[in-house]
């Protein structure tokens, strides 16, 4: 069991605690587990070893018939609104129905956390690449514009990932080697240094090294 | 958010005196000197402001010394704070005593509360 090397949790928000030597750390508080297996996937069958965890109940009334279904498998009563997986060696070490909290696992000092970060709507080039606005007095009209995106007779067309204005946010991203600043089994509790990708009560993926 | 009070009232000083801006008060600061020796140093003037709330909450203490003012800034609720000695009790009209950085002498003294 002791291969588990990601859970599934939720952000609660922000705060700061005080360490031994009295300095003050900011840190994301984020409830992780108890996740329930209900799929095992092995080798022969799906070519690789994982399993799939449930979190945060959902009512059997909000359920479909396709989640029900899935669900009768692993004998669980109730669904979840976050299924995720996550590749172990060997998936038969896990059970189906079996409830993992954050007692099953061992923490290193840091840990990867997957979310998705909050979605910011169409923004311009310099919200959205850091580029540099042009003057706004002077007579200059060019205030938050882009400025020049190609030369005219070659290429003559616009290079491919060329950087504009568009969607931001709302993206999967990841904060990498995050510290762990206290471990809470007992509360299901995890609280790491730093901020965490996306709004309070989002789901998070924590993968352990 | 429940559980995020939880976390902060874990976190916070429940020794601290009652204390309001314009009140003089003794903050005994641990000051870390080489990696094993410590002392304490205390910083004793005015609470000129509060701000924040909670686990963030801070207050700047003003003083005098030798001529030159001096504000500090302390988190409430840190652990590097020995203690605070509520010294008097001011009276002020305001929450945020910053006129106090104008004034020296006779107008910048300290009036006591009284309490009736």
């Amino acid at each position: 069991m002791s291969t588990l090397n990601g859970m599934i949790g939720r952000k609660i928000g922000m705060t700061r605690v005080y360490s031994e030597e009295g300095h003050a750390i900011p840190v994301t508080v984020l409830e992780v587990g108890p996740c329930t297996v209900l799929q095992k996937k092995n080798g022969q069958r799906e070519g690789y070893e994982a399993v799939q965890l449930g979190f945060a109940s959902k009512k059997a009334s909000r359920l479909t018939l396709p989640e029900k279904g899935h669900l009768k498998k692993s004998g669980c009563e109730e669904g979840f609104y976050c299924i995720r997986e996550f590749q172990v060696e060997d998936s038969s070490a896990f059970e189906l129905g079996q409830v993992l909290t954050l007692k099953d696992v061992d923490i290193k000092q840091l840990i990867d956390i997957t979310g998705v970060s909050k979605g910011r709507g169409f923004q311009g080039t310099v919200r959205r690449h850091g580029f540099s606005r042009g003057g706004m007095g002077h007579g200059s009209k060019h205030h938050r514009e882009m400025g020049s995106i190609g030369q005219s007779a070659y290429p003559s067309r616009i290079i491919k990932g060329k950087r504009m204005p568009g969607r931001m946010g709302g993206k999967r991203c990841t904060v990498r080697n995050s510290m762990v600043v206290d471990v809470r089994p007992e509360e299901n509790l995890l609280l790491v240094k730093g901020g965490v990708p996306g709004a309070v009560n989002q789901f998070v993926c924590v993968r352990f090294k | 958010m429940d559980i995020l009070k939880k976390i902060e009232l874990e976190e916070m000083r429940l020794d601290v005196p009652p204390f309001r801006p314009g009140d003089k008060v003794r903050v005994h600061v641990k000051i870390q000197e080489t990696e094993e020796k410590e002392r304490i140093q205390v910083f004793e003037g005015v609470v000129i402001a509060r701000s924040g709330g909670g686990i963030n909450e801070t207050f700047t203490v003003r003083k005098e010394s030798y001529g030159v003012g001096v504000e500090r800034i302390f988190p409430v609720n840190s652990p590097r704070i020995e203690k605070i000695e509520l010294v008097e009790e001011g009276r002020h009209n305001r929450a945020k005593l910053y006129y106090l950085r104008g004034l020296r002498g006779k107008a910048a003294r300290h009036k006591v509360r009284r309490r009736s």
